[in-house]
């Protein structure tokens, strides 16, 4: 038998709707991660990525519809009631976010936030709560910590203000951790602290962690597979070695030149030309074919089927096959 | 189109087009409203450098080490403590030179946040054409049409867009935008302070294409400020690396990004993701954040973070010296005789 997964997605499908048109957010997403995997999601903004994490957690608005299937260690969040999905969520599952200044609450001390957490969801005694809440501050690094206990955000660095997010969403020993864009507001060498941290932790505590970023260094970083996003669907999910190497699908190519990987310094970049694509009008065929250098006749007329481009690495093109024998 | 720079090569072609020296601005601190100290926070504090004409400068370094506030500066956009700004031979606001108003015609900006810095309320066309009517007097018929011919040298049908606002364009659409309008008054120098970093990777590679382009054709100069270290080792031929205020290290950006000499540059770009899952970065050479700019430390900025710091790291400020060609670093051990007990001893490892 095997061990049933830490996240389970299956054809996640997210729509927004207003006033006068539909949202195609999400269009169909299935992934699985076992406990202790790291899967990086790559894209740009308005791939959907931001909303996919969140759906996981169901922390979307309500006018939006989530079809679709998510099974988080065993317990299907889809079905959830509202007071389930509040004992899962900083419990088996958190969440650490892009900016901490406003993810944490100014009026409440970092040492009560954390203990407020585990008298919560675990149902400690205040005082071993706060004990607790001090090693995790010094799980995380940061620096004189039994005096940090008490300091408001406002009053840290924001290196230490993400240090002490990651303590507060990993208090209660989650089986997920979901992390939205962690280090894009940190300065590098602060960002690299930050991902070796999350690194560290996540394998001390065996965590599945799903990342978002557009950073393609940062994912790189943390990631053991990533998953490249455009327009709402996985182009290209695969080891991470692989995704960077094989680039089977043309938006991965485009996405990692114009980060300036390998290119000569002062050459002319490999641009994507034109701009993504609307999510309340997407093109029948491959989303990416208006854009795409390659594209054929058929990619304007029906989505490409995932093509299985080596073990675990998957590419929806029309073409991945034969750019795989090329690059090779 | 084709539009030469405005105003001729005055000073010829060895003279650079912008010297700054020993440029200063200390801030006062926002202390508590009883506290009478008087704490200030020394953004800039004595930087000097050269741009040569058509070379583009690199400006790196993290939040607070004052990288947008020499930007400014240089901009007269807020007004200098201290220090000297020459401008093709000729000093800012000095008896003689040219004056602030004149240096703006000649020095544009474009800066990060793409959509803060467009009139709301005003088409595209207009805000193009705003700058060459009110500063240079063009009549209104020709800044317009003048418009059409800039939209399309960045890259946007003039039909598709003079009639258009802001919040009709996506991001990268607008930065084109604001280039536009730096390039309505035909300045020789353009700021770029993290024109491309709010961007997402596709669009910035379009931005820094056309930015290439731009130079070539125009002739332009471009102080291209930015925190992100690939960008910068793209686009520049030299880069200033500047900790909290001061500048710590200066060069070729080949001798940089090779041979960085700088214990913080090295820091620094050691930080750099890797990109290769298979070499992932093991550890950090630093720790914590930045220090606050409020107070910094004695003598070399850098020492509190600075795996080599020793007493007279404390004591003396380094300066900025010359290393090899152009090179230069502000570290004792870079000086034999400072008092550094490795002085000399890395010098000899730069060829």
């Amino acid at each position: 038998m095997t061990e049933t997964p830490a996240v389970d997605v299956e054809n996640l499908v997210v729509r927004f709707h207003q006033r006068d048109r539909t949202i195609y957010a999400v269009n169909g997403v299935s992934f699985r991660l076992a406990r202790g995997e790291v899967l990086g999601i790559l894209g740009e903004s308005g791939s959907g990525k931001t909303v996919t994490l969140r759906s996981l957690m169901r922390l979307l608005p309500h006018n939006c519809a989530i079809a679709g299937r998510v099974v988080l260690d065993g317990e299907d969040v889809t079905a959830a009631s509202e007071s389930r999905l509040e004992e899962l969520r900083g419990n088996c599952i958190a969440m650490i976010f892009q900016e901490p200044a406003t993810a944490l609450d100014p009026v409440f001390t970092i040492g009560q936030q954390i203990t407020e957490t585990l008298v919560r969801h675990q149902g400690m005694p205040r005082g071993e709560a706060r004990r607790r809440a001090l090693e995790w501050l010094e799980r995380v690094q940061i620096p004189s910590a039994r005096r940090r206990l008490d300091s408001y955000p406002h009053e840290m660095s924001g290196g230490m203000r993400q240090r002490a997010m990651i303590a507060l969403a990993l208090s209660c020993n989650p089986t997920v951790l979901l992390a939205d864009e962690p280090t894009t507001a940190l300065d590098v060498t602060v960002q690299i602290q930050i991902l070796l941290l999350l690194r560290e932790l996540q394998r001390e505590l065996g965590m599945a962690v799903v990342f978002v970023t557009h950073d393609v260094g940062a994912a790189v970083e943390v990631s053991d597979r990533l998953a490249v996003m455009y327009a709402g669907r996985f182009v290209e999910t695969g080891a991470a070695r692989d995704v960077l190497r094989k680039r089977a699908h043309p938006y991965t190519e485009g996405l990692l030149a114009a980060n300036l990987h390998g290119v000569e310094p002062g050459s002319r970049l490999m641009t994507i030309p034109g701009a993504p694509p609307n999510l309340a009008a997407l093109p029948s065929g491959c989303s990416f074919a208006p854009r795409c250098a390659y594209a054929m006749q058929q990619c304007g007329e029906t989505m490409p089927a995932p093509v299985i481009c080596g073990d675990g690495h998957v590419a929806r093109c029309w073409r991945a096959e034969e750019r795989i024998k090329v690059a090779a | 189109m084709n539009v030469p720079p405005s105003s001729d090569d005055r000073g010829g072609a060895a003279q650079p087009l912008l010297i700054v020296r020993d440029l200063k601005k200390h801030f006062p601190a926002k202390g508590s409203f009883w506290s009478l100290s008087r704490d200030t926070v020394q953004a800039v504090d004595g930087v000097s450098f050269s741009v040569a004409k058509g070379q583009t400068v690199g400006v790196v370094g993290e939040s607070g080490c004052g990288k947008s506030t020499t930007a400014r500066l240089l901009l007269h956009l807020i007004e200098p403590d201290a220090g000297e700004v020459i401008f093709d031979g000729e000093g800012v606001g000095a008896p003689g030179g040219i004056g602030v108003r004149e240096l703006r015609l000649q020095m544009q900006m474009v800066f990060q946040d793409s959509y803060s810095s467009l009139n709301p309320r005003a088409t595209i066309a207009d805000i193009i054409a705003f700058g060459p009517r009110t500063a240079k007097k063009v009549p209104s018929k020709q800044a317009h049409d003048r418009a059409g011919g800039l939209l399309e040298q960045v890259g946007l049908q003039p039909s598709l867009f003079a009639r258009r606002y802001p919040h009709e364009l996506s991001g990268g659409q607008r930065q084109r935008i604001n280039i536009a309008r730096a390039l309505a008054l035909e300045p020789r120098l353009l700021i770029l302070d993290e024109a491309v970093s709010a961007l997402d990777k596709s669009v910035e590679a379009q931005i820094l294409n056309l930015l290439a382009d731009l130079r070539r054709d125009l002739g332009l100069t471009y102080l291209f400020i930015s925190h992100d270290l690939n960008v910068v080792r793209h686009v520049s031929d030299r880069v200033v690396v500047m900790y909290l205020g001061r500048i710590v290290e200066a060069g070729d950006v080949g001798g940089i990004f090779r041979r960085p000499s700088h214990p913080y540059t090295q820091a620094l770009l050691r930080a750099m993701p890797s990109m290769d899952p298979d070499r992932r970065t093991e550890a950090s050479l630093l720790t914590g954040d930045p220090p606050n700019p409020i107070n910094p430390p004695s003598g070399c900025r850098f020492r509190t973070r600075c795996a080599f710091a020793e007493e007279v790291c404390a004591r003396v400020p380094p300066a900025l010296q010359d290393i090899a060609g152009g090179h230069q670093v502000a570290c004792h051990m870079m000086v034999p005789g400072s008092g550094h007990s490795r002085a000399g001893t890395i010098c000899a490892g730069h060829d």
